[in-house]
């Protein structure tokens, strides 16, 4: 399949330090790729070396095939949606979008023609008058991809576009860039620190951390099969479970915390005993039950009483102390409403299977 | 609407704190620019048919249209005060972009102050300096005969392009401070963007940069146009006294000829045609006096 972005060991220093670290990677033709990472992560600065507004130390960035070494970025096929969109205020929306037209020299009335039509797709049809604040977040977002995809770039980049703008807004973007870019098939390249973003709409994830990528895969491989700790403490939530491994016969690691918790866990990697490991479960992953014999047979149990009760809907969970260390668990509450009448410090058992727990060496960051 | 009829305490005591509060303000208004400048009207408006005898009459106006000297006096004040103020902001505009894009944390301040540092001292010792340089016995001249560029010292005062020097100088700080503001307003990934859907520099100064900063050009422009038209110093230490400058024809007026009511005629000329030409100006680049003003 034709690699429309190939980055190639880029290297890129401020002082000693290297924000982004002999990375490379190679993104297929219509996908959608994400950079997903905490802030600081170095996972801007690679965009903007995309883009060509950052030269790489070391390495090199091939669009199409081509090598980027020294074309500017107004000469390069790739487009940036900014993070605050960057709309020119003092232009229309029409002139927004054929704004590069214009820069290419197209004429006129061609610029006209391909600006309505670019405005009826992504759903803004006669919108060309308007002024950029007369328009919604939702509204803005649609002509900032607009202004970029008229120049029908290889790829195009977004910086954490949907930072700036409200949950429920957020929500519905989500929906609304995915649908654009399949209803394109352009490339898309997107960095963001929010790891729901970056499940929902990706085809492709990479999770960034210092300036290294720890893993790439789907959003599927990322979030049921974590390679490194850090990935699987990041995307999605998780109960993180540090202790030393007393015993591992390389499938599956008994882990014992300073404090005396004992959980056995899958080990990803090799452990062997006396080993420093993280342990982590995930809270769908543990059941809960008011009485332990409501457990499911084979798993490991535990007793604890409730910590405190976060309701939120569908995503509700409750955290547990386990009884004898005090350790914090955080159990998602099933669907069915069994548990709508839990209160604090309620005793209730949980366990898990430990075959969906997963134990890394601690502070393994993954190939 | 009916609310407003009402009598409401509240609503009256909080009208009287503002009167109180804009009091000085009115005063200051009312004292030193309304009542003189209806003074200088009647005054404009009377001619003398004989001793302590005036009559209403608009002799002294049509005087400035009949006499070439003074309507050729002041179009040469203003197209040099035009040619002044193009001249500030070409210089100014680079400085600004610099100090409001490029200059970090301390650099930033530093350039500021260096531009401010000239107003420290008064503008009467600042263009005697500008005197001591270029005269012919001066620095500059000097400089020129040492170097082998001219063979005898040359006389640099009393010449237009001085005056257009020593006025640019005078009005830098007026231009540079709603410039840097202006600029400094402008989001950098604007630029990035503009540069990014395939602008290059001239197309995004032209499209993006100066559009953004049009209302801070303006301000600053109308700053120094009028500082410029309405300077007295600099033109007559720098141009001598044939520089012709129009503010030199009203002080003739009221101080050498004593003739009160030419002067009053020509203050207001003055007033009328500099405000045509600044609404002129900004009808010709479609700006809006408000969105000006709030930037200067």
């Amino acid at each position: 399949m034709q690699q429309d972005l190939e980055v190639d060991r880029v290297t890129k220093r401020y002082g000693t330090q290297a924000v982004v670290d002999a990375l490379s990677l190679a993104v297929a033709h219509g996908s959608f790729f994400s950079i997903l990472g905490p802030s600081g992560c170095g996972k801007t600065t690679l965009l903007r070396i995309v883009a060509g507004f950052l030269a790489p130390d070391d390495g090199d960035v091939r669009i199409g095939g081509r090598s980027m070494r020294g074309v500017p970025p107004n000469r390069r096929p790739v487009n940036m949606v900014f993070q605050h969109l960057a709309l020119f205020p003092m232009m229309t929306v029409g002139e927004n979008v054929g704004y590069g037209l214009a820069r290419r020299g197209v004429a006129r009335a061609g610029v006209a023609a391909r600006v309505d039509a670019m405005l009826k797709r992504v759903g803004l049809p006669g919108a060309q008058d308007k002024r950029v604040d007369q328009l919604s977040g939702g509204q803005k977002q649609r002509v900032a991809i607009a202004r970029c995809l008229v120049l029908e770039p290889a790829l195009l980049l977004l910086d954490e576009p949907l930072g700036a703008l409200d949950l429920k807004l957020r929500e519905h973007m989500k929906i609304e860039l995915k649908q654009l870019q399949a209803d394109f098939g352009t490339t898309f390249v997107y960095i963001t620190h929010d790891q729901s973003e970056a499940l929902v709409l990706s085809d492709r994830v990479a999770v960034m951390n210092a300036g290294r990528f720890e893993q790439v895969g789907t959003p599927q491989e990322l979030y049921y099969e974590p390679r490194t700790p850090f990935v699987a403490g990041f995307v999605g939530a998780n109960n993180r479970i540090a202790g030393r491994a007393a015993r591992s016969d390389g499938e599956m690691v008994d882990v014992v915390t300073a404090e005396g918790l004992a959980v056995r866990a899958r080990a990803s990697g090799r452990i062997a005993a006396g080993d420093a490991v993280e342990a982590f479960v995930r809270p769908e992953v543990v059941d809960l039950a008011r009485d332990a014999a409501a457990l499911p047979p084979g798993a490991q149990r535990f007793s604890g009483r409730v910590g405190s009760l976060l309701f939120d809907g569908a995503n509700s969970a409750v955290l547990v102390r386990e009884i004898t260390t005090q350790a914090e668990i955080r159990i998602a509450l099933p669907q069915t409403g069994r548990f709508a009448d839990l209160r604090v410090d309620e005793p209730v058992a949980f366990g898990f299977d430990a075959a969906r727990a997963l134990c890394f060496r601690a502070g393994d960051h993954g190939g | 609407m009916a609310d407003r009829t009402a009598a409401d305490p509240a609503a009256s005591r909080k009208r009287l704190a503002l009167l109180l509060l804009m009091a000085p303000a009115l005063v200051w208004l009312v004292g030193l620019v309304v009542l003189p400048h209806v003074e200088l009207a009647v005054l404009s408006l009377r001619a003398r048919v004989a001793p302590r005898v005036y009559e209403w009459s608009f002799d002294q106006y049509r005087t400035f249209v009949d006499e070439p000297l003074y309507w050729r006096t002041f179009v040469r004040t203003a197209a040099m005060s035009i040619l002044a103020t193009a001249c500030t902001l070409a210089i100014a505009f680079p400085a600004a972009w610099y100090i409001a894009k490029i200059a970090r944390g301390r650099a930033k301040t530093v350039l500021f102050v260096l531009c401010l540092i000239p107003f420290w001292v008064s503008e009467t010792v600042r263009t005697l300096g500008w005197m001591i340089l270029l005269r012919e016995s001066g620095v500059v001249p000097r400089l020129l005969v040492d170097l082998a560029i001219t063979p005898v010292p040359v006389e640099l005062l009393y010449r237009d392009a001085t005056i257009l020097v020593g006025l640019v100088y005078t009005s830098l700080l007026f231009m540079v401070v709603p410039l840097v503001s202006a600029l400094e307003s402008l989001d950098d990934s604007l630029i990035e963007a503009a540069y990014d859907l395939g602008g290059n520099g001239w197309s995004i100064l032209r499209h993006i940069v100066v559009p953004h900063a049009a209302p801070g050009i303006a301000a600053g422009a109308i700053v120094v146009f009028m500082l410029t038209l309405g300077n007295y110093l600099t033109p007559t230490l720098l141009g001598g006294k044939n520089s012709l400058w129009f503010t030199e024809q009203i002080y003739a007026q009221f101080i050498t000829r004593f003739n009160w009511e030419q002067g009053a005629a020509f203050g207001f000329l003055l007033l009328f045609l500099s405000t045509a030409i600044v609404w002129a100006g900004l009808e010709l680049t479609g700006q809006r006096f408000g969105d000006v003003m709030r930037r200067a």
